[in-house]
């Protein structure tokens, strides 16, 4: 089929750019998805102190150097956008790559992390503070796979030089994936 | 901020877009792109669940009744079937008929046409996002189907019954009720971005926002709540999930858990929901009663600021629906005043709407008797909410039959009555041609009659202390005296009236899509613009020229003017 472009799709009456306007709705939803996750876990937090024993057992070691990955990863989109503003659509892309990099890391981390801890005998169904660990990181690392396939299919159009404002739009949903889990490691592994 | 690469520059002259090539039928019914067709999906799929939520009541409400008989096309119905038969009357009705039929079939239809646009911002999204939905309801219709039956935990599925196959004994319908309803909020916030994207930018040229009608307003702020409040409850639906299938103990109190989270995560969905519905409900109406009574909507700013003051408000009143969950009963004083405070600004509204019809010219027409119909029932619905939002009073009342009463009557005049007032108001637009007058009349009287007949007597019955999850009276004496089982008989006489009327809607909807007259394009001389392109608008709408805008969209009975409507596109 054709891809028909709707006269709609390119007006701009708000001003803002009608993808990046989407973009920061999509955002809204976002936040509250995760805002209901952790409100859910900070009203069991305060009701069981008990919660910080289990918190004891996380790898801090490995969240803080997922930490540093993820925002090295949103460092390389802000040059990445830097390179679509100026043009350059083959430098975008290649910045792009390095955020996936990125992303694969913190994912690999993750999974060496999971995988020790279930071996301990933590697992989603020990206690509800493991629940909580394992839902709320799990939906984030479903972001992370999601935000790296998106702009998988943004290089795409990227190193053509086409359609470079994506670069800048998966920037941002890059960088609130990564502004939830500021959230979410000192709530998951440092509070005690 | 750096233009994008797709900004407005090149637009204007950009009629090279417009490839009539002919569509084939799969393109143009079965996978569309374009708005209306979506809105007519999504329409028609939303009048078929309601097939499914009416015969639940039907069935539950025959087994009240006559209770232990065998009912016709149901046949005798067990304690698990009728818990299912009420559970999933709810859910469908509200997730599967008010939703899709309010908000996603009209603002699909209208949104585009009324602020002069050739189609949704993204067409291909808006396609994507009736797909999930058609998913949704199939997983939800599959639900009743599986070994064990249907989910039967109430529409608000409280753990831990909902939580555990051991206590509500439907393993697969409970799961598959849980992943039906999150894939619903899924292509409802797809929707939803693609509402208010559109409204917010695809605006007309010239259109202010005093400018744009009042139901794209209300769709658009019914969107934006959905998407404010559905976000923790997609993580509730998340974490219910998980207790059910990996048997964590996020709601299990066994494990740690805390049950009553669950009734919070909800309720802070569950009570802007109701506004979420209601909104474009009383858009629509606003709409009509400006048309039909030839008269400038009164107060168009106060009526916008009373649905954004219903909205923030609506977000504090959850708490209303577990007064007697074991809440602080400090938390439940607070609770009450919110609750009180939100009667203020949805009263406002329908003064306001009496008050575009003072002085007005009203044509009696079937959109405006509906419109005035919704506006008398809602009224009932709106007063009896106030006792139950006291938390001392809703001690006795909370869960009986004046609850089941109260919020049909908001809900009923909302989903239906509503939507009879958008369809029969828009029909022409739809479809090209005209419904039959008479039988529109008929099926209103016949509908709003019965509809009054069947809720009033549940008034009576919760006074009386008639529990809604009771499943047979007859093992309760001092409740099933004569009196209060005839009103009982009563109320289900007039459902089965109630659905008698609806065939001669269903009657006129499809003789008049095909056999109706033909409709003109501005057939209730309307000033907004999507009666300013042909009926029905062709794939495009508005052809090569889009519209421009000079002025409001209810300009009527200017003075100096021979025409007693003004339309938004005519220069001046």
């Amino acid at each position: 089929m054709a891809e028909f472009i709707p006269v709609a799709n390119t007006r701009s009456a708000s001003g803002v750019p009608t993808g990046k306007l989407a973009l920061y709705w999509l955002l809204c939803s976002e936040i509250v998805i995760f805002g209901g996750v952790l409100a859910s876990y900070l009203m069991h937090r305060l009701a069981h102190p008990e919660f910080g024993l289990q918190a004891a057992h996380t790898n801090v070691y490995a969240g803080t150097i997922n930490t540093f990955v993820l925002l090295t990863s949103s460092l390389m989109a802000v040059l990445a956008h830097s390179a679509a503003e100026h043009g350059d659509g083959k430098k975008a892309a290649k910045y792009l790559w390095f955020t996936i990099a990125g992303a694969l890391m913190f994912l690999c981390i993750k999974a060496a992390e999971w995988t020790s801890e279930i071996q301990h005998g933590y697992t989603i169904t020990s206690s509800p503070f493991w629940s909580f660990y394992y839902t709320a990181a799990g939906i984030h690392a479903s972001h992370v796979i999601a935000g790296a396939l998106v702009m998988l299919w943004v290089i795409q159009s990227a190193k053509k030089n086409k359609y470079l404002y994506r670069v800048e739009n998966v920037g941002l949903y890059w960088h609130f994936v990564d502004i939830v889990w500021i959230f979410l490691f000192p709530l998951l592994y440092i509070a005690k | 901020m750096n233009a994008p690469a797709h900004g407005h520059d090149h637009v204007h002259d950009d009629g090279g877009h417009h490839h009539h090539h002919e569509m084939t039928f799969v393109e143009k019914y079965i996978f569309p792109t374009d708005h209306k067709y979506i809105g007519k999906q999504y329409l028609l799929t939303g009048m078929l669940m309601a097939v499914f939520g009416g015969f639940f009541a039907y069935a539950f409400r025959m087994q009240l009744a006559w209770p232990g008989s065998d009912i016709p096309l149901f046949g005798h119905m067990s304690p698990a079937e009728y818990n299912a038969a009420v559970t999933n009357h709810g859910t469908i009705m509200i997730f599967w008929v008010a939703m899709p039929v309010l908000i996603a079939a009209f603002g699909n239809f209208l949104i585009p046409l009324m602020v002069g646009a050739d189609d949704m911002v993204f067409p291909r999204l808006n396609r994507l996002s009736y797909q999930i939905f058609l998913v949704s309801a199939i997983v939800i219709v599959a639900s009743l189907f599986v070994p064990g039956g249907g989910f039967g935990g109430a529409w608000t599925a409280y753990p831990p019954l909902s939580g555990d196959s051991a206590y509500n004994l439907t393993p697969l319908g409970s799961s598959l009720w849980l992943v039906a309803v999150a894939l619903e909020f899924v292509a409802f916030l797809v929707g939803g971005i693609n509402f208010i994207v559109t409204a917010m930018n695809a605006r007309a040229p010239g259109m202010k926002w005093t400018d744009v009608p009042m139901v794209v307003w209300m769709i658009c702020i019914a969107s934006i709540l959905f998407m404010a409040s559905v976000g923790p409850l997609m993580a509730g639906a998340v974490m219910l999930l998980f207790d059910q299938t990996l048997h964590t103990g996020f709601f299990d109190p066994r494990q740690g858990g805390d049950p009553i989270l669950w009734q919070h995560l909800f309720w802070f969905f569950g009570h802007p929901e109701v506004y979420v519905v209601l909104l474009p409900a009383t858009g629509m109406v606003a709409e009509v009663v400006a048309v039909h009574s030839r008269k400038k909507l009164f107060g168009y700013k106060t009526i916008l600021f009373t649905a954004v003051g219903t909205g923030v408000l609506s977000f504090f009143v959850w708490a209303h629906h577990q007064f007697i969950a074991g809440i602080d009963p400090r938390m439940a004083n607070i609770f009450t005043i919110t609750t009180v405070l939100i009667s203020i600004p949805i009263a406002e509204m329908m003064f306001l709407y009496i008050a575009t019809l003072y002085g007005g010219s009203i044509r009696f027409t079937t959109p405006m008797l509906w419109a005035l119909g919704f506006i008398f029932a809602f009224l009932i619905g709106g007063v009896t909410g106030i006792p139950l939002g006291a938390s001392g009073a809703d001690i006795y009342l909370h869960d009986s039959y004046f609850v089941i009463a109260h919020f049909h009557f908001t809900f009923f005049p909302i989903a239906f009555i509503g939507t009879f007032t958008g369809l029969t108001h828009w029909f022409p637009k739809m479809f090209g041609r005209m419904m039959n007058e008479t039988l529109g009349k008929i099926h209103f009287w016949g509908t709003i009659i019965a509809v009054h007949c069947l809720f009033l007597p549940m008034f009576v019955l919760g006074l009386a202390g008639h529990h809604r999850r009771i499943y047979d009276y007859t093992n309760f004496p001092e409740l099933s005296t004569p009196f209060l089982t005839n009103i009982g008989i009563f109320a289900t006489v007039s459902l089965l009236v109630l659905l008698a009327f609806q065939f001669v809607f269903v009657f006129n909807f499809f003789y008049s899509m095909f056999k109706g007259p033909v409709a003109e394009a501005n057939p209730w001389k309307a000033g907004s613009l999507e009666w300013q392109c042909p009926s029905p608008p062709p794939h495009g709408n508005f052809g090569e020229h889009l519209p421009t805008v000079y002025r409001g969209p209810y300009e009527y009975s200017v003075p100096g003017r021979d025409k007693d409507y003004w339309p938004q596109s005519e220069p001046a």
